[in-house]
């Protein structure tokens, strides 16, 4: 079990729990607890028939003839953009809302970049009946606006961070500042990201995705392993939950693909894998974007989701360890992906979404070669971008 | 320069002030330092200004912000700081964030303390585990001493592990916070301070987060051996800079 953690979160030299004093309680809390509650059988029930019932899951796996046809390849699309809220955010936050109900906390706050992560933590927590503050860049806020309206909507508070480059990163430093305030409160991180033993938690509560994906390809295809998986990569959820019941066959092949904003080496980037090294961002060790003193150099990405200066230690190991192979695909490249994979199977895809299938034309793939993308969210929130530069 | 331990048995109830290094000019560190010394401060912590400083209040968000604009980087600290070495007598505590450390490079950080006379560090992100687990034989290897900090939270057990490693001071956080002033000192903290105070700790402590003035520094010395105030004399900074540091020192003790 190459790919699990250690008892401190440690995924080889990556990840562990850099957290302020003041946080230690908290998070020994969770950590503490969080393996009996998910492996409880009241949890296991409750997750698993929320997840049927209200998320509307297994999501489906789509054989994509078209894409297929166009990129010789047997391409399926596992489809996340189903769920309910539009993305597969939500299979976390239902399962930490119930964490969060275990542990017996009545407030939730939450970081989100995008919106989606917002957007399921607000929903989870209307349905729940929970107190709920999100934090949101103020750059994000103004480009991803309907998801903003949605999150008020649900009853949720929408506090913009004003720091830095007004986006995810800051949104995660004004939660996690909230949260040193407000010990009472649950902190419900979106990504595999954040100390021990958040990066675990949200990988096997996404770890759905890769658990369905084996049936499907089992009953479509024969086989449960495909050839290749490709997902986005910012802080990595979507990817992690895409490899999970994978990592350990090295037979399959893992992407990871990075926003690289308007090209690696231009400056306004997030590949992060390319341009990072070790360091510790946001109670974890792992890699991310940093100048020559330590300080945290602010990404830059059309996608709001992946717009993110750091990437999950888990996606730190696996890119070390070259178990995955780390792709990355700029603004252009996805929008391009977006509005082909909208016009040849009609699916609008999110952009961050649309990063995965960019690298589709960089690949040198066989006829038989079964690929899984993880279609990680809708592109209903993007709908003003992609009007804007489809008439440009 | 003097040894935090020379000041902490000569001397009761300790100022302590932060600042920003970098802030409110790229230049002010050598001119910081001597005014707060002349005014009585006891010893002063040097912020190493962070891009992402978490467990930092928006006035010390906003210094480092600036002191950033402005150019400071970590060689520029240490090269301030060489300079004054011969002058200052007053003892200077190093507080940045670890990030900064591990990119400097753990060693090279730890030569530049020395090289600067700077004995003790405050890494607010630096978990117990890792010092257990690496830094405590690193600092110890360069005659370096870590603070840690507790909270209200912080339980017994783990404050006398802390009170065990301590050989500076520990760094009583006044309330569960992030840096920033707060006016004053509530019951509930009075408690708190009683609490940690019954423990008949070995280690001296310092009260930091939330002491802004007279009232609540003289309050917080009745429970410890001293306070540091940080956010309140950034915007003392902000406001008369480097001229006003005496008058401000005045009118807290």
């Amino acid at each position: 079990m190459k790919f699990q953690p250690t008892k401190e979160g440690y995924y080889g030299q990556f990840g562990g729990a850099f957290i302020p004093e003041l946080l230690y309680p908290n998070v020994k809390e969770l950590e503490d607890n969080y393996i009996k509650i998910l492996e409880s059988e009241a949890f296991q029930n409750e997750y698993k028939n929320l997840l049927q019932h209200y998320v509307g899951r297994p999501s489906p796996l789509y054989l994509a003839k078209r894409l297929s046809e166009k990129y010789g390849a047997t391409i399926y699309l596992k489809r996340e953009d189903l769920n309910h809220t539009g993305a597969h955010k939500v299979n976390n936050t239902i399962g930490q809302i119930l964490v969060a109900k275990h542990l017996g906390k009545t407030k939730i706050i939450a970081e989100t970049g995008a919106g989606q992560h917002g957007v399921a933590t607000a929903t989870v927590c209307a349905l729940m009946d929970l107190e709920c503050v999100v934090f949101m860049g103020e750059t994000d806020i103004k480009r991803q606006a309907p998801n903003v309206a949605r999150m008020k909507m649900l009853g949720a508070k929408v506090v913009p961070a004003t720091s830095g480059s007004k986006t995810l990163k800051d949104a995660t430093n004004e939660a996690i500042r909230y949260w040193i305030q407000n010990p009472e409160t649950y902190y419900l991180i979106g990504s595999v990201v954040g100390p021990h033993p958040y990066p675990d938690m949200v990988a096997r509560l996404q770890a759905v995705i890769s658990e369905e994906m084996k049936a499907q390809l089992k009953e479509q295809t024969g086989k449960e392993n495909p050839d290749t998986i490709i997902a986005c990569v910012g802080g990595g959820s979507n990817a992690a939950g895409a490899f999970y019941h994978y990592l350990e066959d090295s037979a399959v092949e893992l992407i990871a693909v990075e926003a690289a904003g308007l090209g690696v080496n231009s400056g306004e980037s997030a590949a992060t894998s390319q341009l990072g090294d070790v360091g510790v961002i946001h109670g974890s060790k792992t890699i991310l974007m940093q100048d020559e003193y330590g300080q945290i150099v602010e990404p830059y990405s059309i996608s709001a989701g992946l717009d993110y200066p750091g990437v999950g230690p888990l996606h730190a190991f696996l890119h070390e360890s070259k178990r995955a192979v780390f792709m990355n695909a700029t603004d252009k490249e996805a929008l391009d992906a977006a509005y082909e994979l909208t016009k040849i199977e009609g699916i609008i895809p999110a952009l961050e979404s649309a990063h995965a299938l960019a690298v589709l034309p960089k690949m040198n793939m066989k006829k038989n070669q079964v690929v899984v993308i993880n279609l990680s969210g809708r592109g209903d929130k993007d709908l003003e971008t992609y009007i804007k530069h489809l008439e440009a | 320069m003097k040894k935090l331990n020379e000041i902490f048995t000569e001397k009761k109830n300790l100022l302590s002030i932060f600042f920003t290094a970098g802030f409110p000019k790229l230049d002010d560190t050598a001119k910081i330092v001597s005014e707060l010394s002349e005014s009585g401060v006891d010893f002063i912590e040097v912020g190493l200004p962070y891009s992402d400083p978490l467990a930092d209040g928006p006035t010390i968000q906003d210094s480092s912000q600036i002191a950033l604009q402005n150019g400071m980087n970590l060689d520029i600290v240490f090269e301030q700081l060489k300079t004054i070495k011969k002058t200052n007598t007053t003892p200077l505590v190093l507080m940045g964030y670890l990030n900064q450390v591990l990119k400097y490079g753990e060693d090279k950080f730890c030569q530049a303390c020395v090289a600067c006379g700077i004995e003790t560090v405050i890494l607010p992100d630096l978990p117990m585990i890792e010092y257990e687990n690496h830094y405590k034989l690193l600092f110890e290897k360069y005659g370096l001493t870590n603070v840690f900090l507790i909270t209200p939270h912080t339980s017994e057990e783990r404050i006398r592990k802390i009170d065990a490693y301590t050989d500076a001071f520990i760094y009583v956080v006044a309330s569960a916070s992030i840096t920033g002033a707060k006016g004053e000192i509530s019951q509930e903290q009075i408690n708190y301070f009683e609490r940690i105070k019954a423990m008949d700790l070995k280690s001296k402590l310092i009260v930091g987060f939330g002491i802004s003035d007279n009232n609540t520094f003289t309050t917080a010395c009745n429970y410890a051996d001293g306070a540091i105030i940080g956010s309140a004399f950034i915007k003392e900074l902000a406001i008369n800079g480097v001229k006003g540091i005496n008058d401000f020192i005045k009118s807290i003790r």
